[in-house]
C-alpha cells in the first residue's frame, strides 16, 4: 500500500503533461474535424476528394505509425518537431480525421426539409450552413465528440514512445529505477488514466442523453 | 535527404516479412475479443446484480484506459502475481481484452434492436432461456451488426504496432530497427504506412459492401 | 385572326400581359420515370391557382421546380419574363448560377407539407431569421414585421415558444407567416394540410383564405381539399400523368367537368 501512495505524487508531473497533450490535440482535432467534415460535403468535387484522401489516409494507417512518421521521418524534409508538438500534431490529425466523419454524418443527418426551407427563404449556401444546418448538426455531433475525446486521451499514452515524459513515460521511469514497484506503478497508471477519463465519460453519457433535443425529425 | 528508391526496395522485403506475424496476432486477438465480448454481454445482463455491476465497471475501466499501459501491465506486472506470458501471448491477450469491451457494446446494440415482441413470442411458445437466446434472439441480433463486428478486425490490425513497445517484431518494430541502424527513417516508416493502407483499404471497401448487403437483407426486419 | 391579335397585344403591353410565372414545355424525369410531360402553364400577377390531381400526377413537382428545389429536365420556367433556371447571355440561354437563382428566388415563397420549421429557434426567430439575414432588415424592423404577421395568424402569444411545443396547425401557421414576411410575389403551398390531424385543418385553411383576400400575391396551391380549392382559386388545374388534363374556373371544373378522368377523380373525392 505504501508503494502505491509513494508513487502517486511522482506520477503527477507526467499527468500534467498528459492533460496538456490532451487539451492541445483536442483543440487541433476539433478544428480539423470541422474543416475536413465541411470539405466532405462541399459542392466542389475537388474539395471533397482532397478531404476524403486525407481522412482515408489517417484512418487507414495506425496512429503510432503516423506519430513515428511525423517524429522520425519528417526531419528528412527538414521539419523537426519537438516530441510534444509531434504528439499534438499526430493526435490532432488522426482523431480529427475520425471526428470529421462525425461532423459529416451529423450534417447529413439534418433532414432535407431544413435545407429546402432555407432555400425557400432564399438564404445563401453559407447562411444555410451557419444558421440552420450546423446549429442542429452540432447537437448530433456532441456524443460522438465525447467518445472521441476518451479515445484521444488513450492515444496520448503513445507519445511516451517518442520520449515525451507524459504519465506513461513517468511510470516507466519509476518502474525502471525500482523493479519491486512494477505492479503498483502500472496499477496506479491505469487508475490515474481512469480518473482523468472520468469527467469525459460522464460528459459523453450526458451528451448522449441530450442529443435529440432541438433537432428536426426526418 | 530525400526518398531513396534503392534503399526502399532493399528494406521492403525485410519489413513485409512481418506480415504473417501481424496477421497471426490480429486474428488471435480478434478471436479473443469476439468470444470474451459475448461473455461480457451476457455477464452484464445477468440477473445476479453484483456480477452485472462488476462487468459494467470492468468494461468502462478497460475501455477508457490506454491499451499501451494495459499491455505493460499484462507483460511486466502480471508476473509479480505468478502469471507469466511471453510477449506474443501478452500482446494478443491485451488487444483481445481491450476490444472485447467494444464488441460487447456492438452485441448489446444488436440485442437491443430485436423487437420486444420477439422475447414475448419466445416466452409464449415456452422456449427455455437458452433456446430463446440461441434460436430466436441471437440469430436476429447478430446479422445486422456483422459489418460493425467485421470493422473491428481492421481496427485490431491497425493496433498491432503498439506491440513494438514490448519488442514484438511487427512492421513498425522492424522499420524502427532498420531506421536506427541506417540513420534513415523516412523510407522504412513510410513503407509501414503504405503496408497498412495497402492491406486495410481493400478490406474496408469489402466491409462497406457487406454493410450495404446486410442493410438490404435486414432493413425491413423491424416491421 | 385570334393568333395575331394575341401576339399584337403581348408585344404592345408587355407589363400588363406578361404572366408572372410561365412554364413552357417543361419536362421532368426522375430516372426513367417521366413525371411531367411538356407542361405549359401561366400564372398571372395576383392569380390564385389550385393544382389538383391524383398522387403521382406531378403537381408537387411543378411548384418544387419553381422554388428551385428540383431542376427541370427540359423546357423553360420564367418568372417576370426572366428564365429561372437559365441566364440570358446575349440571345443564348446558359444554366443559371447561384447568384441568378437567389435574385429570382426573392419573389417566391413556399409552405411545406411537413412545415420544416427550424427546431432550434423560437417562433419569433423562425420568422425573423430570413428578413434579417437575407433581406438585411434591422432586428427591430424584422421583429415588428414578424410580430405583426404572427398576430395575424393568431400566434402573437407564442413568440418565445419552440416549434416542438406547438400543435401541427400552429406550426403550419408559423410556416405561413415565415414565408409571407419575405413579401414574395408568388406563394407556393405544397399540400399544407396533408400532415395535419383533421380537426386542425380548418384553422390553417382559414389563414390562407384571409391571406388570399388581403394580399395581391399570386398563389399556387397543391391541395386535396376540394372545397377549399373551389373557394379560394381563380382557376383550377387538374393534372393527370404529368399533363394538364383540364383547367378552368372552379365552378366549371367542379360542376361540369368535361374529361372522364376528372369526373372519376372528383367522384372518388365526393364519396369519401
Amino acid at each position: 500500500m505504501e508503494a502505491y501512495i509513494n508513487i502517486l505524487p511522482r506520477l503527477l508531473p507526467g499527468a500534467v503533461i498528459t492533460v496538456q497533450v490532451l487539451l492541445a490535440s483536442a483543440a487541433l482535432a476539433f478544428v480539423v474535424a470541422f474543416v475536413a467534415g465541411l470539405g466532405r460535403v462541399s459542392k466542389y468535387s475537388i474539395v471533397r476528394k482532397i478531404t476524403a484522401v486525407y481522412v482515408e489516409l489517417f484512418r487507414g494507417t495506425s496512429l503510432l505509425v503516423q506519430l513515428f512518421w511525423i517524429y522520425f521521418a519528417l526531419p528528412a524534409f527538414g521539419i523537426q518537431f519537438s516530441p510534444f508538438l509531434a504528439g499534438v500534431v499526430a493526435l490532432g490529425l488522426n482523431y480529427g480525421a475520425y471526428a470529421s466523419e462525425v461532423v459529416r454524418g451529423a450534417i447529413l443527418a439534418v433532414p432535407s426539409g431544413q435545407t429546402e426551407a432555407s432555400i425557400a427563404l432564399n438564404m445563401s449556401n453559407w447562411q444555410r450552413m451557419r444558421l440552420i444546418i450546423l446549429p442542429q448538426a452540432f447537437r448530433i455531433m456532441l456524443p460522438g465528440f465525447g467518445n472521441i475525446s476518451i479515445e484521444l486521451l488513450k492515444g496520448t499514452s503513445l507519445v511516451s514512445l517518442i520520449t515525451l515524459t507524459d504519465l506513461t513515460y513517468k511510470g516507466l521511469i519509476i518502474q525502471n529505477t525500482n523493479l519491486s514497484y512494477t505492479m503498483p506503478v502500472f496499477v496506479m497508471l491505469l487508475v490515474v488514466y481512469f480518473i482523468i477519463a472520468l469527467p469525459l465519460i460522464i460528459l459523453a453519457k450526458k451528451l448522449e442523453k441530450n442529443a435529440s433535443r432541438g433537432v428536426a425529425k426526418a | 535527404m530525400t526518398w531513396n528508391w534503392e534503399f526502399a526496395f532493399e528494406i521492403f522485403p525485410e519489413i513485409a516479412s512481418a506480415i504473417w506475424l501481424v496477421i497471426g496476432i490480429t486474428i488471435g486477438a480478434y478471436i479473443v475479443s469476439l468470444v470474451l465480448g459475448l461473455v461480457l454481454t451476457f455477464a452484464r445482463r445477468s440477473s445476479f446484480k453484483p456480477l452485472a455491476y462488476l462487468t459494467y465497471g470492468f468494461i468502462e475501466f478497460v475501455r477508457s484506459t490506454p491499451p499501451l499501459v494495459q499491455l505493460f501491465f499484462v507483460y511486466f506486472a502480471l508476473p509479480a502475481i505468478g502469471i507469466s506470458l511471453n510477449k506474443y501471448a501478452a500482446g494478443i491477450l491485451t488487444l483481445g481484452i481491450h476490444y472485447s469491451t467494444y464488441l460487447s457494446e456492438v452485441y448489446r446494440s444488436g440485442i437491443d434492436s430485436v423487437p420486444k415482441g420477439q422475447w414475448e413470442a419466445a416466452r409464449a411458445m415456452n422456449f427455455s432461456k437458452i433456446q430463446t437466446w440461441f434460436r430466436v434472439i441471437l440469430p436476429q441480433a447478430i446479422p445486422p451488426v456483422i459489418p460493425m463486428i467485421g470493422n473491428y478486425l481492421l481496427v485490431l490490425f491497425k493496433e498491432t504496432p503498439l506491440l513494438m513497445a514490448i519488442g514484438v517484431g511487427e512492421f513498425l518494430q522492424e522499420a524502427q530497427l532498420i531506421g536506427a541502424s541506417n540513420f534513415r527513417y523516412l523510407e522504412p516508416i513510410t513503407i509501414v504506412g503504405l503496408l497498412f493502407l495497402l492491406l486495410s483499404y481493400p478490406s474496408a471497401v469489402l466491409i462497406n459492401k457487406l454493410e450495404q448487403r446486410s442493410k438490404l437483407g435486414f432493413g425491413t426486419r423491424k416491421n | 385572326m385570334g393568333m395575331t391579335e394575341k401576339q399584337l397585344k403581348s408585344s404592345n403591353k408587355p407589363d400588363k400581359e406578361m404572366p408572372l410565372v410561365q412554364y413552357e414545355n417543361v419536362t421532368k424525369k426522375f430516372g426513367d420515370v417521366e413525371v411531367l410531360k411538356g407542361l405549359d402553364l401561366e400564372i398571372k400577377q395576383g392569380e390564385k391557382v389550385a393544382l389538383i390531381g391524383p398522387s403521382g400526377s406531378g403537381k408537387t413537382t411543378i411548384i418544387r421546380m419553381l422554388m428551385t428545389l428540383e431542376k427541370p429536365s427540359g423546357g423553360v420556367i420564367s418568372l417576370n419574363g426572366e428564365p429561372l433556371w437559365h441566364k440570358k447571355i446575349g440571345d443564348k440561354l446558359v444554366p443559371a448560377d447561384e447568384k441568378h437563382l437567389r435574385k429570382l428566388r426573392s419573389d417566391i415563397g413556399m409552405v411545406f407539407q411537413h412545415f420544416n420549421l427550424f427546431p432550434h429557434m423560437t417562433i419569433l426567430r423562425n420568422v425573423t431569421e430570413a428578413p434579417i439575414h437575407v433581406l438585411g432588415l434591422s432586428k427591430e424592423e424584422a421583429n415588428e414585421r414578424a410580430v405583426d404577421m404572427l398576430n395575424k395568424v393568431g400566434l402573437g402569444d407564442k413568440l418565445d415558444a419552440y416549434p416542438e411545443q406547438l400543435s401541427g396547425g400552429q406550426k403550419q401557421r408559423v410556416a405561413i407567416a415565415r414565408a409571407v414576411v419575405m413579401h414574395p410575389k408568388v406563394m407556393l403551398f405544397d399540400e399544407v394540410t396533408s400532415a395535419l390531424d383533421p380537426e386542425l385543418v380548418g384553422e390553417v385553411l382559414q389563414v390562407i383564405r384571409d391571406l388570399a383576400k388581403e394580399t395581391d400575391m399570386a398563389m399556387i396551391l397543391v391541395t386535396h381539399e376540394m372545397d377549399f380549392a373551389r373557394d379560394i382559386a381563380d382557376r383550377v388545374v387538374f393534372l393527370h400523368n404529368g399533363q394538364i388534363e383540364e383547367e378552368g374556373h372552379p365552378e366549371d371544373i367542379f360542376e361540369t367537368p368535361e374529361s372522364e378522368r376528372l369526373q372519376g377523380f372528383l367522384s372518388r373525392f365526393l364519396n369519401t
